[in-house]
C-alpha cells in the first residue's frame, strides 16, 4: 500500500468505528421504536425506552459514544485475493489507538492476570480480527462494538438436559428460553440473540455471534429456523421480564438462529447476547481506501 | 410518574421513605465504584474519600482530558451483580446510602439495604449520554492506578434519574420480575 492509501485507510476506519460507537443502525432503531409502541405509558418499562430513544439521540448528535462499554472490537473483513491483510491489520490498530483518543472508544483492553490496561484498547486478542478472501474486488470491513455486561450473559448449553429437553428443536428452544430468563436485565435488554446451533465450543458460539451480523428485520433462509426465531421472540416477550428487566412487553428485540454440523458425540447451543446498545456498522472500501458505501 | 428529588448526602430517614418503583432524581456527589475498588475495601484498604451518606455509582466511565479539567464523555452504569459479594461490607464500614448501577443485586445486598438503610437505584443500562448530560462537572479522581474505568471518579450530577428497584424494606423488583417471568416462561415451554 502507498503511504497515502494507508492514510485514506486508516481514515476511513476512524469513521468505521466513530459511527459505530455513536449512531445505532437504522434497523436497531426501528426495533426500539416498535418497542415503545407496546410499552403502556407511565410504566417503567415505557420510562426505560424513553431514556433509550433520548440517548439514542444524543449520541448522535453530540458524536458521542451511545454507551460508555464500546465493548469487544469485532471486525469481519472480506478482502479481494492478493489483497495486503497484514497492513491492513497493522492500519485497523493504528485506527483504535486514534479512535480512543479521540473518545470514540474507552480504554477496553486489559491484561487478564495482572489487571493492566493497556491504555489503548490494543492487547493479546484486542481488536478481534476475522479474515476471509473472496472474488470480489473489494474490500468490506463490518464492526461490531460488543458490550462486556451483555457478553457476560451469553451461555453455551449442551443437550441432552432434562431441564431442556433433547438433542431437538424443542430442547434447542427451551434452551434458548432459559438463556433470557437467567438474563434479565443484566444484558441491558431487550436483547437481540445470535445462536449457533451444533459446531465446537468455538465455532458454534462464533457463528452465534456471526448472525448478529444480519439485518433484523431480515427472514432466515432455513424456514425451520426462521419460525424457531419467530417463536423464541413471540414467548420472550410474553415472559414479562421487558425492558432493564423492569417488567414489560420488550424483552427481545430479535433473534437470529445460524446452524452447524457437530460431531456425533456433541450438541451445543451456543447463545450471543446483545444488549439494545447494538452497535455495528460496516462499509465497503475502495482501493485507495476511501469508503464508498455504509451497509447498515 | 412522580419525580422523587434526593439529594446527597442522604438521611437514613430519607432512604427509609423510598419504595420499589419510586422515580427519583439525584442531585449532588456520585463516587464511581466497580470491581475493583469493591474489591479493595473488602480487603480492608481506606477509602480515599468518605463515603458516608454518598451514592456509590457502578460505573466505569469514557474519560478525556482537557487541558488539566476531565471531561465526561459517556458514564452509564455497569452490571452491578459482579458486586453481590461485597456490597453489604460497603454499607455496614463506609455507610452509603444509596448504590446506583443495572441489572439489580441479590440476598445480601437486599439485606445490607434493610439492616443499614440504604437503596438501590436502577439506572438505564446503555444510556451513557442521557448520564453524562447530567454529569455537570467532574471533580477530582481517586485509585488512577487501577485504570481510568476502575478508578473512583467523583461526578457532580443534577437531576440524575433512576428507578429504586431494591428498597430498605426487603423488597426487590428483580426477584419480583424473576419468579414471575420464570412462572410464565415455564408455562410456554415447548
Ligand atoms: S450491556 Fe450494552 S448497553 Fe449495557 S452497559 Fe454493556 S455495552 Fe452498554
Amino acid at each position: 500500500m502507498s503511504t497515502s492509501t494507508t492514510t485514506a485507510l486508516q481514515a476511513s476506519l476512524v469513521e468505521l468505528i466513530r459511527v459505530s460507537s455513536t449512531v445505532l443502525p437504522r434497523d436497531v432503531i426501528t426495533a426500539v421504536d416498535a418497542g415503545r409502541k407496546v410499552e403502556e405509558v407511565g410504566t417503567n418499562a415505557a420510562y426505560a425506552l424513553d431514556v433509550i430513544d433520548c440517548n439514542i439521540g444524543l449520541a448522535k448528535t453530540k458524536s458521542q459514544p451511545l454507551c460508555q462499554d464500546t465493548g469487544s472490537i469485532l471486525v469481519y473483513v472480506h478482502t479481494p485475493v492478493g489483497y495486503d491483510q497484514i497492513e491492513f491489520e497493522e492500519t485497523f490498530i493504528e485506527a483504535v489507538k486514534e479512535a480512543t483518543t479521540k473518545g470514540y472508544l474507552r480504554q477496553n483492553s486489559v491484561d487478564s492476570i495482572t489487571g493492566k490496561n493497556s491504555g489503548n484498547n490494543v492487547g493479546p486478542g484486542t481488536p478481534d480480527f476475522h479474515f476471509h478472501q473472496w472474488r470480489k474486488d473489494h474490500v468490506e470491513v463490518k464492526l461490531m462494538l460488543k458490550g462486556g455486561g451483555c457478553e457476560n450473559v451469553g451461555v453455551t448449553y449442551t443437550l441432552p438436559n432434562p431441564k431442556f429437553g433433547g438433542r431437538d428443536l424443542k430442547g434447542v428452544e427451551n434452551a434458548i428460553l432459559d438463556c433470557v430468563l437467567q438474563a434479565q436485565g443484566h444484558g441491558c435488554g431487550p436483547g437481540i440473540l445470535g445462536v449457533g446451533i451444533g459446531g465446537d465450543r468455538v465455532s458454534g458460539m462464533a457463528w452465534g455471534k456471526h448472525q448478529l451480523l444480519r439485518l433484523l428485520d431480515d427472514t432466515n433462509p432455513d424456514p425451520v429456523l426462521a419460525e424457531l426465531e419467530k417463536s423464541i421472540v413471540a414467548k420472550a416477550n410474553q415472559s414479562g421480564i421487558g425492558p432493564m428487566g423492569f417488567g414489560g412487553k420488550t424483552t427481545l428485540l430479535g433473534c437470529k438462529v445460524g446452524k452447524l454440523n457437530r460431531v456425533p458425540a456433541s450438541f451445543f447451543v451456543s447463545i450471543s447476547y446483545m444488549c439494545w446498545a447494538f452497535r455495528r456498522q460496516g462499509v465497503n472500501l475502495a482501493a485507495d481506501g476511501s469508503i464508498t458505501r455504509w451497509i447498515y | 410518574m412522580a419525580v422523587i428529588p434526593l439529594t446527597t448526602p442522604i438521611t437514613e430517614a430519607q432512604i427509609r421513605t423510598l419504595k420499589v418503583g419510586d422515580t427519583v432524581e439525584i442531585t449532588g456527589r456520585l463516587y464511581t465504584g466497580r470491581d475493583a475498588v469493591h474489591h479493595r475495601l473488602h480487603h480492608g484498604e481506606k477509602p480515599p474519600v468518605d463515603l458516608a451518606g454518598q451514592i456509590i455509582y457502578h460505573c466505569g466511565p469514557v474519560m478525556v482530558k482537557d487541558g488539566d479539567k476531565w471531561l465526561c464523555k459517556g458514564a452509564g452504569p455497569t452490571t452491578s451483580s459482579r458486586e453481590e459479594p461485597y456490597q453489604w461490607e460497603v454499607m455496614r464500614d463506609h455507610g452509603i446510602r444509596g448504590v446506583i448501577g443495572k441489572g439489580g443485586m441479590g440476598p445480601k445486598t437486599l439485606a445490607g439495604c434493610v439492616k443499614y438503610g440504604c437503596v438501590y437505584l436502577h439506572a438505564i443500562g446503555g444510556a451513557a449520554q442521557v448520564a453524562a448530560e447530567k454529569i455537570t462537572r467532574v471533580d477530582g479522581v481517586d485509585w488512577m492506578d487501577l485504570g481510568s474505568p476502575e478508578a473512583i471518579w467523583h461526578l457532580w450530577v443534577e437531576k440524575f434519574p433512576c428507578i429504586v428497584t431494591m428498597d430498605s424494606h426487603g423488597n426487590s423488583l428483580h426477584q419480583q420480575v424473576f419468579e414471575a417471568s420464570a412462572a410464565a416462561l415455564e408455562k410456554l415451554k415447548a
